[in-house]
C-alpha cells in the first residue's frame, strides 16, 4: 500500500503512537456505540460522540500545554487542580454577587480576577522553584494541598451556582455550531505553538530542562525562563477552571479540577514529552489529552462495572506506555515497528493492537531468560 | 547555666500558669454548670463534624448548632476537616472536659475502638450522627442519628412508580443510574435499595440500561450522561444519587436536544434547594429526601440519653419524598 520508506517516515514520527492509541481506542467505541462518529445538528450546533469528547476533553487540554512546558523544564505542578478550583470558585461567588449575573462587564471582570488569582498562584510556584531552589514537587505541593481549602474557604464550602448566559458560554456554550471551548482551546494551542516553535522561546524552555546551570553560563536567564512557565501553566489551569466551572454553571471547591493534575502529567507522557525535560511535543499533548478522555468516554459507553473503572483504566494507560517504549516493541515485535519497515503497511496496524493484551504479559518470562 | 535554667523555669511557669488560667476558665464553665445542678443543668454536647465538604454538610452543621441554641445546650464544636486523627483528638478533649454527650459524624468506617473505649471508661455516652463505625464492641456507641440509604433506594423505585403514572408512561422503562462515589456507603446502599423493589416488582418492564459512577458532583453527572445519551439514546429515566448528578445530568440531556422531566424522567436523592428549584421549572420529577436537618432529633435524642433512658439503636431520620407538583411549595422552605 504504501512505498517503504514512507511507512518508516509515518512510525519514527513522534506523534505515530499516541494517534494510533486514539485511533484504536475511538474505534473499540463502534461496535458498542453504531454511530459514534456520526454528528448531527441539534438546537442548532453540532451533536455526537466526537464533539462531547472534545468538549469535555478541552479543559484538561488546556491544562496538559501549559504542564507540558513546565515538565518541558524539568520541572512539575502538582497545584494545577487546585487552581481550577481557585478559579472557578472566585469567579462564580464574583458573578453570584452581582445583581444582573448576565452583564458582560461583570462577567469579565470576574473572570479576570479568577485569571489573576491564577496568576499569583503561578508566581508563587516559580518564586518557590527558581528562586528558593526548592523541589518543583514539593513546592507546588503547597497549594496543591493549600488551595482547595482556599477553594473552599471562598465558596463557604457550598457549590456556588450562576445563572449567567455570557458565562455559560465558554465552557458549555456553542458557537458557529461548535463548543466555545474549542475554540478557546485551539486559540492558546496556537498561542503556545507559535511562541515556542516560532521564536526561540520553545528552543530556551528546552535548553533549561536539559540543564538550567550550563544554560544560564551561556547567558540565558533560566531563572526567568522557569518563573515563566509556571505562570503560564498557572494561567492555562485557570482557564480550565473558567470552563469547568462553566460548563456546569457551578462552582464546587471540593471537587472541581479534583486529580487534573495526574490526568495532564499522563496526557504529556503519552504525548512523547520526557519527564525528565528538555523536550516536549504540544501536538503529542493535545492527542494524549483526548486519548485519556476518549478512554473515560469508553469506560461509560462500553458499560465497564463501576468497581472496575480504575482497573481498566490502568490496563490501558500501561498498554499504551509499553506500546511507546521502543525498548518493548523491539523486544516483543522483533523490530517490526521502528527499526526495519512494517511489509503490510496499513493492516498490520490494528492486528497488532489486537495482539496488546497478549503481548503484554508475555514478554516478561522472555526477558528473564535472555 | 543559671540563666537557662531560670529562662526554662519562667517558661514552665509561664506555661502552667496559662494552663491554669485555661483550667480556672473550664472549671468556671463547669462549676457554674454544676452549680445550677439542681434547677435545669445545662447539658454539654461535644460535636465532632466530618468537614464541610458539600452544602448537605453545612446544613447539617447549621442544624445542629441551631437545635443545640434552642435546646439550651452549651455546645463544643469540632471541625474534623475529613480527617480521622482530628477527630479522635477532638473526642479525646472533649473527654478530658468531661462533656456530657459526646455526637459525632464519623469520617470513616473503621478504627474508633480505642477512643470510643477512653469514652466508656469515663461514662461519657456517645451518639453517632449520619454515619455508621464497625466496631468490635457495640455497647461503644449508644445509638445512630441518621439517614437509612437502602430505604432511600426503595423510596426512589417506590417513587419512581408514581412518576411514571403521572407521566402515563407506558411500555419498557429503560433506566439510566449515575452512582456515587464507588465504595461509599450511600452509593452502595442507594443501588441496593432501587434494585431490590426492582428485581421484587417490575422485573420485566424495567431495566438499568446503563449504569456509572458520577463522583456526586455535576460535572461528573454531566460527562456520563452525555456519554450515556449516545450509547443508549432510548434511555427514559434517570435515578441520579444525589441532586447535584442529576442537575449536571440535566445539561446533558439538554444539549442532546431532549427535554429533562418529560423525554427522559428524572428521579434523584438527598432535595437540596438547587434539586427543587429543577424540580420547579420542571427539570425534575422527583426527588427523595436525604435530610440534613437532623439537629433536633439529636438534641432529643442527646437529652434522653442524659435522663438515662434507653434509646433505639438506629433513629433514622425523619424524610419526606417530594413530587414535582409538591415543588413550588416546598421551595421557599428549602434552607440548604
Amino acid at each position: 500500500m504504501t512505498t517503504t520508506p514512507r511507512w518508516r517516515a509515518l512510525t519514527h514520527h513522534h506523534l505515530f503512537w499516541p494517534v494510533a492509541v486514539l485511533v484504536i481506542l475511538l474505534l473499540v467505541n463502534v461496535p458498542f456505540t453504531p454511530d459514534f462518529f456520526s454528528i448531527k445538528m441539534t438546537d442548532g450546533h453540532l451533536y455526537g460522540s466526537l464533539v462531547s469528547i472534545v468538549l469535555f476533553g478541552s479543559p484538561l487540554i488546556l491544562v496538559a500545554v501549559g504542564m507540558t512546558l513546565v515538565i518541558a523544564t524539568g520541572g512539575i505542578d502538582l497545584s494545577v487542580g487546585a487552581v481550577v478550583a481557585i478559579t472557578g470558585a472566585l469567579t462564580c461567588s464574583y458573578i453570584s454577587d452581582q445583581a444582573d449575573q448576565s452583564a458582560l462587564s461583570g462577567v469579565f471582570l470576574a473572570m479576570g480576577i479568577g485569571l489573576v488569582a491564577a496568576v499569583v498562584c503561578g508566581l508563587w510556584n516559580g518564586f518557590l522553584v527558581a528562586r528558593m531552589g526548592i523541589q518543583p514537587i514539593i513546592a507546588t505541593l503547597i497549594i496543591m494541598v493549600a488551595g482547595r481549602g482556599v477553594a473552599q474557604l471562598i465558596t463557604d464550602g457550598q457549590i456556588i451556582t450562576v445563572n449567567s448566559e455570557p458565562y455559560k458560554l465558554i465552557g458549555g456554550g456553542y458557537w458557529l455550531t461548535l463548543p466555545f471551548s474549542i475554540f478557546v482551546v485551539a486559540a492558546v494551542v496556537a498561542v503556545t505553538v507559535a511562541l515556542t516553535r516560532r521564536t526561540a522561546l520553545g528552543l530556551l524552555v528546552e535548553s533549561v530542562g536539559g540543564n538550567a546551570e550550563a544554560s544560564r553560563l551561556v547567558g540565558i536567564r533560566s531563572m526567568r525562563i522557569k518563573i515563566m512557565v509556571y505562570v503560564f501553566c498557572a494561567l492555562c489551569a485557570g482557564i480550565a477552571g473558567l470552563m469547568i466551572s462553566s460548563n456546569t454553571s457551578a462552582a464546587d471547591g471540593n471537587n472541581a479540577g479534583l486529580w487534573i493534575e495526574l490526568d495532564a502529567i499522563l496526557a504529556v507522557v503519552i504525548g512523547g514529552t520526557s519527564l525528565l525535560g528538555g523536550r516536549f511535543s504540544i501536538g503529542g499533548t493535545v492527542v494524549g489529552a483526548l486519548v485519556i478522555q476518549t478512554l473515560t468516554t469508553t469506560i461509560y459507553t462500553i458499560g465497564v462495572p463501576t468497581q472496575t473503572n480504575l482497573v481498566f483504566k490502568a490496563a490501558v494507560v500501561i498498554i499504551v506506555c509499553l506500546m511507546q517504549s521502543p525498548k518493548f516493541r523491539a523486544k516483543v515485535f522483533g523490530g517490526r515497528f521502528g527499526t526495519k519497515p512494517g511489509a503490510k503497511g496499513g493492516t498490520g496496524q490494528p492486528a497488532a493492537a489486537q495482539a496488546e493484551p497478549a503481548a503484554a504479559t508475555e514478554p516478561a518470562p522472555k526477558m528473564e531468560v535472555s | 547555666m543559671l540563666n537557662r535554667r531560670n529562662f526554662l523555669t519562667a517558661a514552665v511557669g509561664v506555661a502552667a500558669a496559662g494552663g491554669l488560667a485555661a483550667c480556672a476558665k473550664e472549671d468556671e464553665g463547669s462549676s457554674s454548670s454544676s452549680a445550677g445542678d439542681g434547677g435545669g443543668k445545662k447539658l454539654t454536647l461535644g460535636f465532632s463534624q466530618v468537614g464541610s465538604e458539600s452544602g448537605w454538610r453545612s446544613a447539617n452543621t447549621d442544624s445542629v448548632k441551631a437545635s443545640a441554641k434552642e435546646a439550651g445546650y452549651k455546645l463544643q464544636f469540632s471541625d474534623a476537616q475529613q480527617k480521622q486523627e482530628n477527630q479522635i483528638s477532638a473526642i479525646r478533649n472533649f473527654i478530658a472536659q468531661k462533656v456530657d454527650v459526646i455526637a459525632f459524624s464519623p469520617v470513616v468506617v473503621t478504627g474508633w475502638d480505642a477512643v470510643l473505649k477512653e469514652a466508656k471508661a469515663k461514662k461519657i455516652p456517645v451518639v453517632l450522627t449520619d454515619r455508621s463505625v464497625e466496631t468490635s464492641d457495640e455497647s461503644l456507641y449508644v445509638t445512630l442519628v441518621g439517614s437509612d440509604f437502602t430505604d432511600e433506594g426503595r423510596r426512589a423505585a417506590k417513587i419512581l412508580e408514581k412518576v411514571l403514572e403521572t407521566a402515563g408512561h407506558k411500555g419498557a422503562v429503560k433506566i439510566a443510574q449515575l452512582e456515587g462515589t464507588t465504595g461509599a456507603a450511600p452509593a452502595i446502599e442507594r443501588a441496593k435499595g432501587f434494585k431490590e423493589v426492582m428485581d421484587a416488582d417490575h422485573k420485566d418492564d424495567w431495566k438499568i440500561v446503563a449504569s456509572q459512577t458520577g463522583d456526586f458532583t455535576r460535572a461528573g453527572g454531566k460527562q456520563v450522561m452525555a456519554a450515556f445519551l449516545q450509547s443508549n439514546p432510548d434511555i427514559n429515566v434517570l435515578y441520579a444519587h444525589n441532586d447535584d448528578m442529576g442537575l449536571g445530568a440535566i445539561q446533558a440531556i439538554e444539549a442532546a436536544g431532549k427535554k429533562p422531566g418529560k423525554d427522559i424522567l428524572i428521579v434523584t436523592v438527598d432535595g437540596v434547594k438547587d434539586g427543587f428549584v429543577a424540580m420547579s421549572e420542571g427539570k425534575i420529577n422527583a426527588i427523595v429526601e436525604c435530610n440534613p436537618l437532623l439537629g433536633p432529633q439529636l438534641m432529643e435524642v442527646v437529652q434522653k440519653v442524659k435522663d438515662g433512658e434507653t434509646v433505639e439503636r438506629w433513629i433514622k431520620t425523619k424524610e419526606s419524598d417530594f413530587m414535582q407538583a409538591q415543588a413550588k411549595d416546598a421551595l421557599p422552605t428549602r434552607k440548604y
